[in-house]
C-alpha cells in the first residue's frame, strides 16, 4: 500500500545549511549615520555659484600678481659666466689647461660693470649648469651618519659611497661622489675705485647654510675640538680634493664637516642647472649702498673643471626681498591666471544668461 | 576471468566520475548480498562532508591566488611583488569564505544516529557512508539523501518539510519489519541534480526465496536538508552522500561574478599598464640615447663602481627597465582594489542599516537594464485566499455561505470537497499545512463552506460535512502532479463502495478530457476569474467500475515497478486512466499582489529598465497580474506569442508578423503621435520552439534574433508557463545579446535559483517557498518593493560612488606619477625619484585613500528622497555611463594636465632646493581640494577626513623632516619642509598652482551643467529650490552657527573656487531678498521654510542660489 503525506511548516521548522536564520530580526538603529541622513552641506557647481568666485579670484590675483612682479623687478641681479670656453674669455687658458694634477692654481680675473647700486645685503651665488646633481647614482652617494659625526661610519663608510668610499686603502672622509665633487673654485670680488685702486669686498662665509644643517645634521666626529686633525687620522681625503677635510678653514667653527661651503654643496640640487649660495656681502650702513655702481673685478682661482660635460660656471650677485630672489614668473603667472579667471567669469556670465533662463523656465514647466 | 569482466571491473573501480556507471547498487547496512546476486563490486562513494566554501585550508593560497589573478591588477601585483616585494592581501574573499567554512563545519559535525550491528550509535554527519541505515527523529534534519525504509507511524508515512517547493513523498515501505534483519539492495541511478526525479529499485532478499523487487520513486527519497515532522522516527538508508546529494549538486559554486564596474576597472588598468610599460620603455631608450657620450654617462664627478661597469649592456638595460617599472608603478592604483573592497564591505552596512529594508547583504546593482522577476511569491504575496468555487455553474463564495443555494448542491459540493481532501492530509487537530499555498487555501475555503477535512487515518479520509456527520473515503491511489500533465488525481472508494476518481488541474488540461458537465458555464467562469488575476483550478471526476479500477491498478503498478522509462510509462498510465471526466466545477484562489509591487514596477519602468515576468502560471492569470502590477497598461498593445497562435499559424509567420508590428512604428515614429508601447506574452512551449535549432538549421538562429529584436522593443515581456531551466535560458539569451546588458533576476523559490545564478545580479526574496533562492542570491531582500529602493537609491548611489572612486584613483595616480616621468628628463634618466620614499609609500595609503573612501561611503549627489521619487534619474547612470572611455580619458587628461601644472609650476616658481617638496605639496593639496569640489554631500565626516588628511600630510612632513631618524641612513628630507613653509612665495605658488589645476574641471562642469544638464543635475537644482523635507532638528537649529562653521572651513582654503559660493551668502541673509511688502508677517510666512532650510542640515545653504534671484 502506498500513501503519501505532505506537510510544510515552512516558517519555523527547517534548518538551513547556512544556519543564518536566527540573525534576521535585528532591526537596525535609526541613527542619522546609519540611515545616511547625516547633516550635510551640498554645494553644487553651477554658473551661478562659480561666477562670483571667478570674479573674486580675478580681482585678487591680478593685483597680487602686479605686486609680485614689481617686487621681483626691484630685485637687482647680475650674472657673469666665467667658464672660459670662448677664446675671448680671460679664463680660457685655465679651462683649456686644466688637469687634476696641477699643483699650481690657475687664476683668472674678469672685469665687470654694475650699472646700478645694490642696496641691502647682496648674495653671491655660484651657478653650474648641465651638472646632474640629481642623478640617482650621485644623490645616494653619501653617508649621512658619517657626516653626522659617527666614528664608525668614519672608519667604514657606507657602501653607498662606492666607488668613492676608499682611496689608498683608507676610508675616505667625507665619502661619496657628492663630497668628492665639491665645488672648489675660489671667488673674490674687487671694487675698482674711480681713481683705479682695487678694494677687496669683504665676503662673509658664515650663515650661508641652513641653521639646522649646520647645527644638527652635520657634525664633526669627536665634537668640535681643536684636534680635528687627529680625529681624521687614518682617513684619506676625497681623490679630487686638494686639501683634506680638516683643512677647509682655519676657523674651528667652520672646519671639517661643518664647513658651510661643504654643507651647501651637500644639499643636492633638484635640477641640472642650479645655483648655490657662496658668500654674503653684508650691508655696512644705511648711507652707502652695499655695492655701489662702478667697475669691479672678479678674481677666480680656477680649480673646477666643467668643460668635459659641457657645463657652464657663473657667478650671480643678487639682492633679495621678502619673496626671495628675482622671479618674475610668479608675478606674471598670477596676472595671467587672474586675467583668465576674469575672462572666464565674463564668458560664464554670458552663458548663464543665455542658458540659465531657459533652464529655469523648463524647470517651471515641469 | 575473461577480459570483458576485467574491463568492467576496472571501469567500476575508476568510477569516481559517475558517468561511467549508470546506476549504483547500495547494500543496506553494508550486508553482502546472497550468492547468486550480482558480483559484489564495492563502489567508492564520497563521504558525507559538504563543502560550500570555495577554499579549504590547504588550497586557500593557491586557489585564491588564481582567483585573484583573474584581475589584471593582481597579476600585475605579482610581478611587482617579485621585483619589489609588495604583497596584495586577499582579505575580503577569504573572510567570506571563512564564514562559509564555519557553516560547513557545523553541518558536517552534526550528530547522526546510525544503526550498526543492530544497535543505534551516534556519529558525525560527515562520517556517513552510502548504505548506512540512519535513524532520524522528529524535527531532525536529514543528513543526506535517504530512501525511507520504515516509519514509526502506523500508516507507514512520514511527514517532511523541505526547502524545496515540491515536497518529496515518503514511502511506508516496510512498516513492521525490523530494520536490522532487512537484507536488501537498492539499485538506483547515479546522482543527478534534478530534484524531482529519482528512479530506483529495492531488492529484498528473504531466505530461500526469489528476491522481491519494489520500485522506488522520488516519493521515497528524502532529500538532505529537509526536516522530519510529526513522525517520531524513521529508518532510512543513505543513498547519496556529501557533495553527491541532490541539493549539493544543485548548489553551484558561486564563482565571483564580475560586475560591469570591475570590467571597466580591468580595462582601464590595462590601459594604465600599457602606459606604464611604454613609459618605462621610452625612458630606457632615451636613457641610452642620452648616455651615448661617455661624459654624460660617467662624468668625472659621478663614476660607476667597477662591478657596474663590467655588467653587460643588455642586463643593465633590463635592470634599468625594471627600475623604471618600479619607479612608475605607482601609476597603477595599487590600493584601489583594496579601497573598492573596503567600500563594498563598509558600504554594505548602509544597506543593512537601512531601516526601510533591513536585511542581510549589500545591494550592488547599478546600470541594470533588464529585470527578470518571478511572479508568485515575488510580485505576489504567495498567500492564497480562497475566493470562490463554482459547482455545476453555481458560484459559491465562502463569505456568502448562508444563502439557501448551498443546500441544493450538497452532493456536488461534497464531492468537490472530497477531492480536495484526497490530495492533502493534515494534522487532524490543527489547521491544515501544506507546501502548496493553493491547497491550504482550498481546504480553508471548504471549511468555511461547511466541509471540514478532519484527517487521514488508516488510508481513510475523514470529512466532517455540513450536518456534522463524518464521511469516510478510502484513499486508494494518488496520481501525482507533474508539470507536463498539469493535473493530479486521486482514486477513492466511498463508503457506499463506489470507486471514484477525482482530478484537479489547469483548465487547459481538464477540459479536453471532459465528456459531460456544464462545460460552457464553468469555462466562462474560469475565464472571467483568470482575467481577474485569480488562480483557477478545474475539478472533474469519473466513476470507475470495479473492473476499470482493477485495470487502472494494474497499469499503475506496472509502470511504477519499471526501472527504465518509468516516467514515460507512468505518464502513459495516467493518460489512460484520466479520461472521460465529468466536469464538476472550478475553484478560484487569489494570490494578492505584494504591497507596492505596482509602484515598484512603475518606478523601474521609469528608470528605463525593462521588466520581464517569468512565471510558471497560465497566461491569463499571469497577464492579469501584470495588469494589476502595471506592467501592462491599458494603452499597451499586447503581442502574443503563444502555443495557441503558433498552432494556427506557423511559427515563422507569427514571428515575422510580430517583428513587422513592432519595428514599423519605430521607423515612422517621428510622425506618429502615440508612442506605442508593446507588451509581449510568450509561453514556454513557444520559447522552446524559438530556441530550438530547427531542422532548417540557420533559420532557427534567426528566430532567436527576431525574438530578441521584438522583445527589446517591448517595454514589458511576460513569459508564462516557464520551466525553471527556461527562466535561466531567457536570462542567458538576453545576457548574450548584442549590447550585453546587465541583467537582474529576482525570485523567491527554488525554481528561480537557476535564473538567479545566471543573471549578473541575483536577488533572492525570503519568501514562503523557503530560503533556497535567498541563499543562492547575491543579495537577499524581504519584499519585492525593496527592489525599488535598492536599485534606485542604493544602486544609484553605489554606482556614483564607485565610479567616482575608480576614476579618482586613476586620476590621482596619474597626477602623482606623471611629474616623476617628466623629472626623468631633468635628471639624466637616472630613475631618481622625485619624491621621498616615505611619501611614495604613504601617498596611496595615508594621504589620499581615506578621503576618497569616505567620499565613496557617504556621497549623496542627490538626496535619497529625490532618487526615490524620480526613477528617471536612474537613466543617467544606465549603461555604465560614468565608466565609459570618454570619461576615463577626461580624468586621465585632467590628471596629466594637473601633473604638468605641478611640475612646471614648481620648476619655474621655485629655487630648486625646495623643488621636490613643493611638488608634493601641490599634489596633495590639489587632490584634496579637487575631491572637495566633487563632493556634493558634506557631512562632518567629510570635513574631518579631507582636511584631516591634508593636516596629516603637513604634520607628517613636519615630523619626517623635523627629526634626524636614527634608523635611516640618509636624512635627505631633513628640514626641507619647514624651509619651504617659511618662504612666502611658496605659499603664493601653491595657491596659484592649485587654482590653475582646478580651473579646467570647474569650467567643464559649469559649462556642461549650463549647456546640457543631465536629469540628475536638474534634480540637484530642484532640490536646491525646494525646502528640505527632513524635519528640523532642534540641535541644528541655528542657521548662522552651522553655516558660519562650514563657510569658515571653506574660506580657509580660498583657492577652491567652489567655495566662492559662500559669496552669495550675505545676500541671502539680507531682508531685501524676502518678498516685497513682506512686513513682519510676510517675513515670517515666507522666511519660515527658508530658515528651516538653512537650519536643516545646512543643506543647500545658499539655497535657491543666486541664479534664481537674479
Amino acid at each position: 500500500m502506498m500513501a503519501s503525506s505532505y506537510n510544510a511548516k515552512e516558517e519555523d521548522g527547517h534548518v538551513t545549511v547556512s544556519g543564518s536564520g536566527a540573525t534576521r530580526s535585528r532591526k537596525p538603529d535609526n541613527t542619522a549615520f546609519k540611515q545616511q541622513r547625516l547633516p550635510a552641506w551640498q554645494p553644487i557647481l553651477t554658473a551661478g555659484t562659480v561666477l562670483p568666485a571667478f570674479f573674486v579670484i580675478g580681482l585678487i590675483f591680478i593685483p597680487v600678481g602686479i605686486g609680485l612682479y614689481v617686487t621681483s623687478n626691484n630685485i637687482k641681479e647680475f650674472q657673469i659666466d666665467y667658464t672660459g670656453t670662448e677664446m675671448s674669455s680671460p679664463c680660457f687658458n685655465c679651462s683649456q689647461n686644466f688637469s687634476w694634477n696641477n699643483t699650481m692654481p690657475c687664476t683668472c680675473s674678469l672685469p665687470f660693470v654694475l650699472d646700478q647700486p645694490f642696496e641691502n645685503n647682496v648674495f653671491v651665488y655660484y651657478g653650474l649648469s648641465n651638472f646632474y646633481q640629481n642623478h640617482r647614482r650621485y644623490v645616494k652617494s653619501r653617508d649621512d651618519s658619517q657626516l653626522n659625526g659617527n666614528m664608525e661610519s668614519l672608519k667604514s663608510p657606507s657602501k653607498e659611497c662606492e666607488p668613492y668610499a676608499h682611496s689608498d686603502n683608507k676610508p675616505t672622509a667625507p665619502c661619496g661622489a657628492i663630497a668628492n665633487s665639491m665645488f672648489n673654485d675660489t671667488l673674490d670680488l674687487f671694487f675698482i675705485d674711480p681713481n683705479g685702486t682695487r678694494i677687496q669686498i669683504p665676503l662673509t662665509k658664515r650663515g650661508i647654510a641652513w641653521w639646522t644643517d649646520k647645527h644638527v645634521k652635520f657634525r664633526n666626529p669627536g665634537g668640535n675640538g681643536p684636534n680635528l686633525t687627529s680625529v681624521f687620522q687614518g682617513t684619506s681625503k676625497p681623490v679630487n680634493w686638494h686639501k683634506p677635510v680638516y683643512e677647509l678653514d682655519s676657523d674651528p667653527e667652520n672646519n671639517g664637516f661643518i664647513n658651510e661651503d661643504f654643507i651647501v654643496w651637500m644639499r643636492t640640487a633638484a635640477l641640472p642647472t642650479f645655483r648655490k649660495l657662496y658668500r654674503i656681502i653684508q650691508k655696512k650702513s644705511n648711507m652707502v649702498p652695499t655695492l655701489p655702481s662702478g667697475n669691479y673685478t672678479l678674481e677666480v682661482v680656477y680649480n673646477y673643471p666643467v668643460r668635459s660635460f659641457d657645463g657652464r660656471k657663473r657667478v650671480i650677485l643678487s639682492t633679495i626681498s621678502w619673496m626671495g630672489g628675482k622671479n618674475p614668473f610668479l608675478g606674471i603667472a598670477y596676472i595671467t591666471v587672474g586675467a583668465v579667471c576674469f575672462f572666464l567669469g565674463v564668458v560664464l556670465l554670458i552663458i548663464h544668461h543665455k542658458y540659465g533662463s531657459r533652464n529655469n523656465s523648463a524647470d517651471i514647466s515641469n | 576471468m575473461d577480459l570483458g569482466v576485467l574491463r568492467t571491473l576496472i571501469s567500476r573501480y575508476c568510477a569516481g566520475e559517475e558517468n561511467r556507471v549508470d546506476s549504483r547498487t547500495v547494500y543496506i547496512g553494508h550486508k553482502e548480498p546472497p550468492p547468486g546476486a550480482e558480483a559484489y563490486i564495492p563502489q567508492r562513494y564520497p563521504d558525507n562532508r559538504i563543502v560550500s566554501s570555495n577554499y579549504t585550508f590547504w588550497n586557500f593560497i593557491p586557489k585564491n591566488l588564481f582567483e585573484q589573478f583573474r584581475r589584471i591588477a593582481n597579476f600585475y601585483f605579482l610581478v611587482i611583488f617579485l621585483v619589489q616585494l609588495i604583497i596584495d592581501t586577499p582579505t575580503s574573499p577569504g573572510y567570506e569564505d571563512w564564514l562559509r567554512h564555519k557553516a560547513d563545519c557545523s553541518i558536517n559535525e552534526c550528530p547522526v544516529d546510525v544503526v550498526q550491528q543492530g544497535k543505534a550509535g551516534r556519529t558525525q554527519s560527515h562520517k556517513l557512508r552510502v548504505g548506512d541505515v540512519v535513524v532520524v527523529k522528529e524535527d531532525e534534519t536529514f543528513p543526506c539523501d535517504l530512501v525511507l525504509l520504515s516509519s514509526s507511524r502506523e500508516d507507514g508515512t512520514c511527514y517532511v518539510t523541505t526547502t524545496y517547493y515540491a515536497v518529496p513523498d515518503t514511502l511506508a515501505f516496510r512498516t513492521d519489519q525490523e530494520v536490522e534483519s532487512l537484507h536488501a539492495t537498492i539499485e538506483c541511478e547515479q546522482p543527478q541534480p534534478d530534484l524531482y526525479k529519482f528512479v530506483g529499485r529495492i531488492n529484498i532478499y528473504t531466505d530461500r526465496e526469489e528476491p522481491v523487487s519494489r520500485p522506488l520513486g522520488s516519493e521515497n527519497l528524502l532529500l538532505r536538508g529537509a526536516t522530519l515532522k510529526n513522525t517520531h522516527h524513521i529508518y532510512a538508508v543513505a543513498i547519496y552522500t556529501g557533495m553527491e546529494t541532490k541539493m549539493a549538486l544543485n548548489y553551484q559554486s558561486k564563482s565571483q561574478k564580475r560586475s560591469a564596474v570591475e570590467k571597466s576597472m580591468n580595462a582601464f588598468l590595462i590601459v594604465y599598464l600599457c602606459i606604464l610599460i611604454s613609459k618605462a620603455v621610452i625612458n630606457t631608450v632615451l636613457k641610452y640615447a642620452w648616455q651615448w657620450s661617455p661624459d654624460r654617462d660617467e662624468p668625472w664627478y659621478n663614476h660607476r663602481t667597477e662591478n657596474e661597469r663590467q655588467r653587460p649592456v643588455v642586463i643593465r638595460a633590463f635592470t634599468d627597465f625594471l627600475a623604471y617599472m618600479v619607479l612608475f608603478n605607482y601609476i597603477i592604483p595599487v590600493s584601489m582594489y583594496v579601497t573598492v573592497e573596503m567600500q563594498k564591505f563598509l558600504g554594505s552596512y548602509f544597506i543593512t542599516w537601512d531601516e526601510e529594508m533591513f536585511d542581510e547583504e549589500l545591494g550592488e546593482g547599478a546600470q541594470v537594464e533588464y529585470v527578470f522577476t518571478d511572479k508568485t511569491g515575488t510580485l505576489t504575496e504567495n498567500n492564497m485566499e480562497f475566493i470562490e468555487c463554482c459547482v455545476d455553474g453555481t458560484v459559491y463564495v465562502p463569505h456568502a455561505i448562508c444563502n439557501g443555494q448551498i443546500l441544493s448542491a450538497v452532493k456536488e459540493e461534497e464531492t468537490v470537497d472530497g477531492i480536495k481532501r484526497g490530495f492533502h492530509q493534515g494534522r487532524p487537530t490543527s489547521f491544515y499545512i501544506s507546501s502548496s499555498p493553493d491547497e491550504v487555501a482550498l481546504v480553508e475555503g471548504m471549511k468555511r463552506l461547511g466541509y471540514t477535512y478532519l484527517r487521514l487515518k488508516d488510508g481513510y479520509m475523514e470529512i466532517l460535512n455540513k450536518d456534522d456527520e463524518i464521511e469516510r473515503f478510502e484513499l486508494l491511489h494518488v496520481l501525482n502532479f507533474d508539470s507536463v500533465r498539469r493535473r493530479m488525481s486521486v482514486i477513492v472508494k466511498s463508503s457506499s463502495g463506489e470507486y471514484l476518481l477525482f482530478c484537479k488541474g489547469a483548465d487547459s488540461s481538464i477540459f479536453p478530457r471532459v465528456v459531460s458537465g456544464k462545460v460552457e458555464q464553468v469555462k466562462a467562469r474560469v475565464e472571467q476569474n483568470a482575467v481577474e488575476g485569480l488562480r483557477t483550478l478545474c475539478v472533474a471526476f469519473r466513476r470507475l467500475s470495479p473492473d476499470e479500477y482493477q485495470e487502472a491498478c494494474l497499469l499503475l503498478n506496472q509502470a511504477k515497478l519499471s526501472l527504465q522509462d518509468r516516467e514515460q510509462r507512468l505518464a502513459q498510465a495516467y493518460d489512460a486512466i484520466e479520461r472521460d471526466f465529468v466536469l464538476l466545477g472550478a475553484t478560484a484562489v487569489e494570490d494578492r499582489l505584494q504591497e507596492k509591487a505596482a509602484d515598484t514596477i512603475e518606478a523601474l519602468h521609469k528608470a528605463g529598465m525593462k521588466v520581464w515576468v517569468l512565471t510558471g502560471d497560465k497566461m491569463e492569470t499571469a497577464a492579469a497580474t501584470c495588469y494589476a502590477s502595471k506592467l501592462f497598461r491599458r494603452s499597451t498593445q499586447i503581442l502574443e506569442l503563444t502555443k495557441k497562435r503558433t498552432e494556427e499559424q506557423s511559427l515563422h509567420d507569427v514571428m515575422s508578423e510580430l517583428s513587422r508590428t513592432v519595428l514599423r512604428p519605430r521607423s515612422v515614429s517621428g510622425l506618429s503621435v502615440d508612442c506605442q508601447d508593446f507588451g509581449l506574452i510568450i509561453d514556454g512551449a513557444t520559447l522552446t520552439a524559438i530556441l530550438k535549432p530547427g531542422p532548417e538549421g540557420p533559420s532557427a538562429g534567426s528566430y532567436q534574433e527576431v525574438f530578441l529584436e521584438v522583445s527589446r522593443n517591448c517595454s514589458a515581456v511576460l513569459c508564462c508557463r516557464m520551466a525553471p531551466l527556461q527562466k535561466a535560458q531567457i536570462v542567458k539569451l538576453i545576457k548574450a545579446s548584442k549590447e550585453h546588458p546587465i541583467t537582474l533576476a529576482i525570485g523567491d523559490g527554488a525554481n528561480d535559483v537557476s535564473m538567479i545564478l545566471e543573471a549578473h545580479v541575483g536577488i533572492g526574496i525570503m519568501g514562503k517557498e523557503g530560503r533556497q533562492a535567498a541563499r543562492n542570491s547575491d543579495y537577499a531582500i524581504p519584499k519585492f518593493k525593496h527592489l525599488k529602493k535598492m536599485l534606485l537609491v542604493h544602486g544609484h548611489l553605489y554606482y556614483i560612488r564607485i565610479a567616482e572612486l575608480v576614476q579618482y584613483f586613476f586620476y590621482k595616480n596619474v597626477c602623482f606619477i606623471f611629474p616623476q616621468f617628466l623629472f626623468q628628463f631633468f635628471c639624466g634618466f637616472s630613475q631618481q625619484p622625485l619624491y621621498d620614499t616615505a611619501y611614495l609609500t604613504l601617498y596611496n595609503i595615508s594621504f589620499t585613500s581615506l578621503p576618497i573612501l569616505l567620499y565613496s561611503l557617504v556621497e549623496q549627489h542627490v538626496s535619497m528622497d529625490t532618487l526615490k521619487k524620480d526613477p528617471s534619474l536612474y537613466k543617467d547612470i544606465a549603461k555604465n555611463t560614468l565608466l565609459r572611455w570618454p570619461v576615463f580619458l577626461y580624468w586621465t587628461c585632467l590628471g596629466v594636465f594637473d601633473a604638468v601644472v605641478f611640475f612646471f609650476g614648481a620648476y619655474f616658481l621655485f629655487d630648486n632646493t625646495t623643488f621636490t617638496s613643493n611638488g608634493q605639496m601641490f599634489g596633495n593639496w590639489t587632490f584634496g581640494t579637487l575631491l572637495a569640489l566633487d563632493t556634493h554631500h558634506w557631512t562632518w565626516i567629510n570635513h574631518f577626513v579631507i582636511w584631516g588628511s591634508l593636516l596629516f600630510y603637513v604634520i607628517f612632513s613636519l615630523l619626517w623632516g623635523g627629526i634626524i631618524w636614527p634608523f635611516l641612513n640618509y636624512q635627505r628630507m631633513y628640514y626641507v619642509f619647514m624651509q619651504m613653509l617659511s618662504s612666502g612665495p611658496a605659499w603664493l605658488s601653491i595657491i596659484l598652482l592649485i587654482t590653475v589645476s582646478l580651473l579646467p574641471d570647474i569650467v567643464k562642469k559649469v559649462l556642461c551643467r549650463a549647456m546640457c544638464p543631465t536629469a540628475t543635475e536638474r534634480a540637484q537644482k530642484l532640490t536646491e529650490g525646494t525646502a528640505d523635507p527632513s524635519p528640523p532638528d532642534p540641535r541644528r537649529r541655528s542657521p548662522r552657527g552651522r553655516g558660519a562653521d562650514s563657510a569658515q572651513v571653506h574660506l580657509g582654503v580660498p583657492e577652491a573656487p567652489g567655495v566662492g559660493g559662500s559669496e552669495p551668502l550675505p545676500h541671502r541673509l539680507l531682508p531685501g531678498q524676502w518678498p516685497e511688502g513682506g512686513g513682519p508677517m510676510g517675513l515670517r510666512s515666507s522666511a519660515g521654510p527658508r530658515a528651516l532650510r538653512l537650519s536643516g542640515a545646512g543643506i543647500a545653504y545658499y539655497a535657491p542660489g543666486p541664479e534664481t534671484s537674479v
